[in-house]
């Protein structure tokens, strides 16, 4: 870095410069240099340091720096100058232009209308998500129900303990009322979490490949949940099943619908961009599809919680159906009706 | 996106394929330089080490919190169900999960939107259509590496451990790993299948010092106070109609870095092709007063719109 002249000193070398563009250099040093304190104060992540004099003078002396380099590209051919004015220029454009919401004004806009309005973007896609989800149970279902074998096909082992076709009416009973899980509920409801959250990152993300790797991860997923559908609806245990599932269902589920759906809508703009180039419809449709998933997260953590501790907890059908009906509504309401008339206001 | 620089004839990267322009809000056209594929897997690796150390080093403080519950209650508390063991675990489980996810979103939503191994060979994250760097952006590109990174390392790993794995998956994972890791390489802005979706690029950054002027001593020619021999050389419109931009940058370079010894190479060469006698022990001072007279000819040059851009094209 040059040392900044003292004034006298600087007037007497902007007097004997020999060339123009050096004098053109030497008189707004100064001021490129302070730039460059700024800037690089801020890159350390000090920018809470810097007086106030120097916060309101960043975009001034940014625009002052950008029309300096203009001027230098067509008038000064002192390469080192316009490397230094090329190289500062983008930093300043950075500190200037970077990511300037700080987490918690992005999070306030996030939870105040941003999720609801995105997911209301994808409507279209959310629907598409549904019809695939009931397809998949049905498939499953209907597989089952004719031919049992299908049931270790779709099943992974380690669900298929108890819950096989032909078991008992109380072990069945038992694994949907059993009280014996409650002590590591902890690291239960961790696991699941961790768990559920990379396989809804997973419907998403495999939405690159035109949705079909999307679509197809959630009919296997919902056609394992017909298969078990139909082992409890054998025994008569439907109506205790569906209220096993749904206190923490209907957000888990809702949450990897709209995981899959965000996959969907990616995948679908990739395929058919319409008026836009396919770069763009894809990075649009990115970043929509990324909020709702920062939703699909927060969702799964309530699904979590849900499930490792208030299942084990609320040992009876009625209690069950209340909680997931609740939590079902009150997804809805949020993200259906919530913030809707400021948006419209807002357009 | 044009790739012509705005100045044609400077060269700015060893690369000069990945140059590309991003028009700034104001309508300045600003030199970028795509991160190259080296850079972004040496990034990359640093990072997944850097993620390994961090669960390491979580992993060895629950032991080590677990270690201290036993020598300080005794043996058997520790392992009981509800007991410490499994708030450790929830914590480790979670932990391991933001290490996971987390990491890159952290640190490429800070001021300089790079992790740390992204920082340690001076790339960054940007919007690719020159406006802001949104958070949406940022998750977006951030989601899709769980299917261009981790879940083929998980897939493989878990499969080798429990023996499931077949030939033909083994293949098949390792094919899937190739097509997403190979995937900078077949766009020519170096983009990965995240990137594309967020509608992001990875940029060099560019950090370099003001040097001083270049000709210190040509400037107090004209002051007579200052009592220097420098207008002895006069240079004649011949003499400086033999190099053009690219002869001046390299003198440039020579006379900011360049040795005695070069100094002397450059001089003679000069001096023969201008058909002077090289005098001896003061060949900054003449380089210095060349490059000024032949700088201030190409600059009225410019300044009427025409350029010269090297030895072999027409004088201005």
């Amino acid at each position: 870095m040059a040392s900044v002249m003292t004034d006298p000193d600087l007037q007497q070398a902007i007097e004997t410069a020999a060339l123009k563009s050096d004098r053109f250099r030497l008189e707004r040093e100064a001021d490129w240099v302070r730039l460059e304190e700024i800037v690089t104060q801020m890159e350390k992540g000090k920018a809470r340091k810097l007086s106030d004099e120097d916060v309101l003078a960043l975009p001034t002396l940014y625009r002052t720096l950008l029309s300096s380099l203009s001027i230098a590209r067509e008038s000064s051919l002192d390469a080192g100058l316009i490397d230094y004015l090329e190289g500062l220029a983008l930093r300043s454009y950075f500190m200037v232009y970077g990511t300037q919401t700080s987490f918690g004004r992005w999070l306030k806009g996030f939870f105040g209308g941003g999720w609801s309005q995105a997911i209301r973007e994808i409507k279209l896609d959310i629907w598409i998500a549904l019809f695939v989800m009931i397809a998949g149970t049905v498939i499953g279902y209907v597989l089952v129900a004719g031919d049992s074998d299908w049931y270790y096909a779709l099943v992974p082992g380690n669900f298929a303990e108890v819950r096989v076709p032909g078991a008992t009416e109380e072990a069945l009973r038992g694994t949907l009322f059993s009280t014996e899980e409650q002590d590591g509920l902890g690291v239960f409801a961790a696991y699941l979490f961790s768990n559920n959250a990379q396989v809804a990152i997973l419907a998403f993300a495999l939405g690159f490949a035109f949705a079909i790797p999307s679509i197809l991860l959630l009919i296997h997923n919902m056609a394992l949940l017909g298969a078990m559908l139909w082992v409890f609806a054998q025994r008569g245990l439907t109506v205790e099943f569906v209220g096993w599932l749904s206190i923490h269902g209907t957000t888990e589920l809702f949450a990897i619908l709209l995981a899959g759906a965000a996959g969907i809508h990616v995948g679908r703009s990739l395929a058919f961009p319409g008026a836009k180039s396919h770069l763009t419809a894809a990075s649009d449709a990115g970043k929509r599809a990324a909020l709702v998933m920062a939703g699909v997260v927060i969702m799964l953590i309530c699904a979590g919680l849900l499930e490792g501790f208030a299942r084990q907890l609320i040992n009876n059908t009625g209690g069950r159906y209340l909680v997931g009906g609740a939590m079902l509504l009150f997804w809805l309401t949020y993200f259906f009706v919530f913030g809707r008339k400021r948006a419209e206001i807002a357009s | 996106m044009s790739s012509t620089a705005t100045d044609p004839w400077i060269r700015r990267s060893a690369n000069p394929k990945l140059d590309r322009i991003m028009v700034s809000p104001e309508g300045v056209p600003l030199n970028v330089t795509v991160a190259t594929a080296g850079a972004r897997a040496g990034a990359l690796t640093l990072d997944i080490l850097i993620i390994l150390g961090l669960i390491l080093g979580v992993t060895l403080f629950g032991l080590l919190v677990l270690w201290g519950f036993e020598a300080a209650f005794g043996g058997d508390t520790s392992l009981e169900e509800s007991g410490p063991l499994s708030v450790v675990a929830v914590f480790w489980i979670i932990a391991v999960f933001l290490f996971r996810n987390a990491y890159f979103l952290y640190f490429e939503l800070g001021e300089r939107a790079a992790t740390w191994g992204k920082r340690a060979v001076g790339i960054r994250v940007a919007a690719r259509d020159g406006g802001r760097l949104t958070a949406e952006a940022v998750i977006a590109r951030n989601i899709i590496r769980d299917i261009e990174l981790f879940l083929p390392l998980v897939f493989i790993t878990s499969g080798e451990a429990e023996g499931t794995m077949t030939d033909f998956t083994a293949w098949a994972g390792f094919l899937w790993v190739l097509m997403f890791l190979l995937f900078p390489l077949f766009n020519k802005d170096r983009l990965r299948c995240g990137d594309l979706i967020a509608g992001t690029w990875v940029i060099q950054n560019v950090k370099r010092n003001l040097d001083g002027v270049v000709a210190p001593s040509a400037e107090a020619s004209t002051n007579p106070a200052a009592g220097q021999a420098t207008s002895r050389y006069e240079f004649s419109d011949s003499d400086l109609s033999v190099y053009g931009e690219f002869e001046l940058q390299t003198l440039e370079s020579v006379l900011r870095t360049g040795t005695d010894e070069a100094l002397e190479t450059v001089t003679n060469s000069i001096c023969a092709k201008i058909g002077w006698e090289p005098g001896s022990g003061d060949e900054r001072i003449f380089l210095e007063a060349y490059y000024t007279a032949l700088r201030a000819k190409l600059e009225s040059g410019m300044r009427f719109g025409k350029r010269r851009k090297d030895k072999y094209s027409a004088d201005i």
